[in-house]
């Protein structure tokens, strides 16, 4: 199997390791992934909301360098890029006026048929291959937490049910993890406002973790770096928070759904960049895992 | 050779100011056959149709084309004006000068050109129309009702009051429908049952209605005035002769663990049962699929225990076939089920309940009798939350539609609720209150204003259970868009009105046309609301759209008028553009070949076999037969016909081929 890859910037960056473990799981899957050359940002950050046609330029080069390359697919692992890549799809395909001027825009052809993935449609492909290879099987009660991007909104991404998303509840299954039923999967966690509104940030996330520690998490899943990085990041500023609101600090680790699939398969946690995290992972002992409180 | 007569109508304006209606007249004037050609102001005016009249006679004329509007606007005036004047109705045609022409072109030579083609290609057609007599078809004075909620018990009774027969089908044991099942009702808080009970024994009384209850309709033959209907009787498993209703078998039925749906699951009934204690009739029904006897084969207490010897545990579902005149639709709506909502949480918490279940809970005939408790644990809710709009007015998720009652019963539900805990905090969130009904919006500024409850423009986002209470997650629009969280011991969803589940397969056996949403279609949205385009079938209440009781009752008592006015006649007058299959002179007989394809072509089923015999009664040939009371005019089975022995009358191919060949 081989798919084109499209890191982004936060997987350079703050979320490196959401990069390396894709990377070290998918080949141990046997899948080859192909980097999108010359590859530029996908307008998620500023560009988007300043310049409507910049908002499609971006995505479309992307794309149209995916195309050149021969790719049928990109992995956007990062939730934003593959929002922006499949917004920016759609509109092109229904306004084939626009997919010229873009064109125009960016000097290259671009067809429109290249298809664009997350992490998760990816590993819920693979999940049969992924039980064949386990050999540490991850029994603990995880808190699956999808934010907002992955699912929303559910006419542009398509994907899975958008109030109540079951892909990476399967894929955590596949592997021997207990994913707990709780409300707050798709919940904000503040997203964009990290830097300007950590407060806000702060509210919101101290709502998702002791949401989801009160149900019993032993750790949360994310598939989005934003969602991590608020939820990991922003840590001090949640504990904070829940003193300072009569709720339990807590120090559940977050963890990217490709560092528990890794670990699964037997990846050394450095590989997988699980150092890199603000908040240890620290698991209880798989035989203590206890089942998930249901509500 | 024929006397034909030219009529053109200027329409004031409409159509002289584009068509030189004079040289239409002039040169529509010198066509062959043509012994009068007049032009005038307004031909449908009454001197324009005494102006026909007299030409008729003065100059007696044996085809008459008036060149003026759409046939459809004034065809049927005409051919009344020229059959005053003694000649046959359908020896007048109506050339469209004004939607066809003068409307959709430019004033110029070729529009006047292009008008008198039209009224040349109606002269050659006229010339070759034969007189044609209406089509008496007789009428079986009995009328169906399907259905046998409020509007089928209106409209069974007003049928029946008129003097006429009727049978009223239910499909579930009791008549009532889903007005018996209600508490109390909007504006006027009165009592359901206690306004809806003694309509329900009047019908079962009624001298002129037969009630057939757990019965369905199969199949619908026939047409207007002459409907075969087969309807399936399914067995009660009881002998409804015998039975008193003593309630004896219901009381003693040990398996008393299966949900009962007239309380919306929310009690618990018998494997024999009577849905209610006001049922009509008031005779119970073993449900075979929970009876200990069908499933292992042993207890038969009922029938041990029952004094008149009534069980019949033999008993199989039987079909009768009727003879009805016309039938009324009155087959109801259902509720969309609380697990259509992921983010209310699939139905999955017991204390989150539609709209139907808190009516039960209201009612004094409930599971609580009447307390409000809610269902996981019994406890009288302190804080209630209303959430109107649950997938109504919903493009995204929902219908797109307006349910239409739910803010009227959602105001009365927080009403009932202050009104029997009276600590209680009751919220509503809604998108806009629609409250146009007689005394109406006064009843819900005084939930507001007098019972105090909370309204809260805005949706609703999420329900989650946390700590053992509903937290509802929603949004306050008119407080600049602040969240809101309220902690909630119950929350009602006034969940969307939608079509019954089988209302599109009831809707293709009786050859009914249906929206969308599976709701039945009138046959004019404003002029013809309790009509259906099939002839002879009318519709009655929330089959059609949603709507209320007020609504459904008038709607109801308006399809009886239809149907008494149908009644009133013995014999029904149709036109005669119907199908024929000629017949010739012996030895020929027909240029039918009886090779049938025409039957497996008529939408209307409207074709039969006829055997031909000869003087010993032998059949010499077998040929089609067209049935005039079914025949539509439709014309398929004129095209499919390979040796041309159909024609339309009215529409024959002689006469379309001259109109194409005068071109």
């Amino acid at each position: 199997m081989r798919i084109g890859y499209y890191p982004g910037c936060s997987l350079l960056g703050s979320s490196r390791e959401f990069d390396e473990s894709t990377r070290a799981v998918l080949k141990a899957l046997d899948v080859e992934l192909v980097e999108v050359p010359d590859w530029n940002c996908c307008g998620a950050s500023s560009a988007h909301v300043l310049d409507h046609e910049l908002s499609l330029a971006l995505p479309a080069r992307i794309m149209a360098l995916a195309e050149a390359a021969g790719l049928d697919e990109i992995l956007a692992p990062c939730a934003a890029c593959s929002n922006r890549l499949l917004t920016a799809r759609q509109e092109l395909s229904n306004h084939p006026e626009k997919r010229a001027e873009i064109e125009t825009a960016i000097g290259m052809p671009y067809a429109g048929r290249v298809r664009i993935v997350n992490v998760l449609e990816v590993l819920d492909r693979l999940k049969d291959r992924i039980a064949e290879k386990c050999v540490a099987s991850f029994q603990h009660s995880v808190a699956c937490y999808y934010g907002c991007l992955l699912v929303r909104p559910p006419r542009v991404v398509d994907f899975d049910r958008p109030e109540d998303p079951q892909s990476l509840d399967r894929v955590m299954a596949s592997v021997g993890a207990n994913p707990i039923d709780w409300p707050f999967k798709t919940e904000c966690c503040g997203a964009a406002f990290s830097m300007t509104r950590t407060d806000i940030v702060a509210k919101l996330g101290a709502k998702i973790l002791s949401g989801a520690v009160k149900r019993g998490a032993e750790a949360l899943i994310v598939a989005c770096p934003m969602c991590h990085s608020n939820l990991d990041l922003r840590r001090d500023a949640i504990n904070a928070h829940l003193k300072a609101n009569g709720g339990q600090p807590s120090d559940v680790p977050v963890l990217f759904v490709t560092q528990v699939i890794g670990l699964a398969l037997g990846i050394d946690p450095k590989t997988l960049g699980l150092q890199r995290h603000l908040v240890s992972v620290q698991l209880p002992k798989a035989e203590s895992a206890t089942a998930g409180t249901t509500v | 050779m024929s006397r034909i007569g030219i009529f053109i109508c200027h329409c004031g304006e409409n159509i002289s100011a584009t068509v030189d209606c004079a040289r239409v007249a002039e040169e529509s004037g010198r066509l062959p056959g043509v012994v009068h050609s007049v032009d005038y102001k307004y031909m449908c005016s009454d001197p324009g149709q005494r102006m026909i009249q007299e030409a008729i006679r003065e100059h007696r004329l044996d085809g008459v084309v008036v060149a003026a509007c759409s046939p459809r606007m004034h065809e049927a005036t005409f051919r009344r004006t020229v059959s005053e004047a003694g000649l046959n109705p359908y020896q007048c045609e109506v050339a469209n000068l004004r939607e066809h022409c003068s409307w959709v072109h430019e004033k110029g030579e070729s529009t006047t050109q292009k008008a008198i083609d039209l009224v040349r290609l109606l002269v050659e057609k006229v010339k070759r129309n034969k007189p044609l007599l209406p089509i008496q078809v007789p009428i079986t004075k009995t009328a169906l009702v399907v259905g046998g909620g409020v509007a089928g018990i209106q409209a069974a009774i007003d049928i029946a009051n008129a003097g006429h027969k009727v049978v009223l089908v239910e499909k579930s044991p009791s008549i009532g429908g889903h007005m018996s099942q209600l508490s109390e009702t909007f504006p006027t808080l009165d009592c359901s049952q206690c306004i809806l009970t003694p309509r329900m024994v009047e019908a079962a009384q009624h001298p002129n209605i037969e009630l057939m209850t757990y019965s369905e309709v199969e199949k619908v033959e026939g047409f207007i005035g002459n409907f075969k209907v087969t309807v399936r009787k399914k067995a009660r498993k009881v002998d409804e002769k015998l039975c008193t209703g003593c309630g004896l078998c219901t009381q003693k039925c040990p398996n008393k663990k299966i949900p009962d749906a007239f309380n919306e699951g929310l009690g618990k009934r018998g494997a024999i049962y009577v849905p209610f204690p006001q049922a009509v009739p008031n005779k119970p029904v073993i449900d075979t699929v929970n009876c200990t006897f069908f499933k292992t084969g042993k207890c038969k207490v009922c029938e041990k225990v029952c004094p008149t010897n009534a069980i019949r545990f033999e008993q199989e579902d039987s079909h009768v076939t009727l003879d009805i005149g016309a039938i009324v639709l009155a087959t109801g709506f259902q509720l969309m089920k609380t697990e259509a909502f992921p983010e209310y949480g699939y139905g999955q918490h017991k204390d989150i309940i539609d709209g139907m279940q808190f009516e039960r809970l209201a009612s004094a005939s409930g599971p609580t009798l009447g307390a409000i408790q809610r269902p996981s644990d019994g406890k009288e809710p302190g804080t209630i939350v209303f959430i109107a709009c649950s997938g109504s007015r919903d493009r995204a998720k929902g219908v797109p539609y307006c349910s239409k009652i739910c803010c009227m019963y959602t105001a009365k539900h927080a009403m009932l609720y202050k009104h029997k805990v009276h600590g209680g905090k009751a919220y509503v969130f809604y998108m806009d209150i629609r409250a146009a009904g007689k005394a109406y919006d006064e009843f819900t500024r005084r939930a507001i204003e007098e019972d105090e409850v909370s309204y809260i423009r805005g949706r609703v986002s999420r329900i989650y259970e946390e700590d053992g209470q509903l937290v509802v997650k929603g949004v306050d629009t008119l407080l600049g868009g602040m969240p809101v969280e309220i902690k909630a011991d119950m929350v009602v969803l006034a969940t969307a009105v939608q079509a019954q589940e089988d209302s599109r397969a009831l809707a293709q056996t009786l050859h009914v046309s249906y929206d969308s949403y599976g709701f039945f279609a009138e046959a004019h949205p404003k002029l013809r609301p309790v009509e259906t385009n099939t002839a002879g079938i009318f519709l009655a209440g929330a089959c059609q759209a949603p709507r209320d009781i007020p609504e459904t009752v008038a709607q109801a008592s308006g399809a009886a008028a239809k149907v008494a006015g149908l009644f009133s006649k013995d014999e029904l007058t149709r036109e005669p553009i119907v199908a024929v299959v000629n017949r010739q002179a012996p030895p020929l007989f027909s240029t039918c070949v009886g090779c049938f394809l025409c039957q497996s072509a008529c939408p209307y089923s409207a074709i039969e076999s006829e055997e031909i015999k000869n003087r010993a009664g032998e059949v010499i040939r077998t040929v089609a037969r067209v049935n005039p009371g079914l025949c539509q005019g439709c014309g398929t089975c004129v095209a499919t016909c390979r040796t041309k022995a159909i024609d339309l009358q009215g529409y024959s191919n002689e006469q379309l081929f001259a109109e194409v060949m005068a071109l």
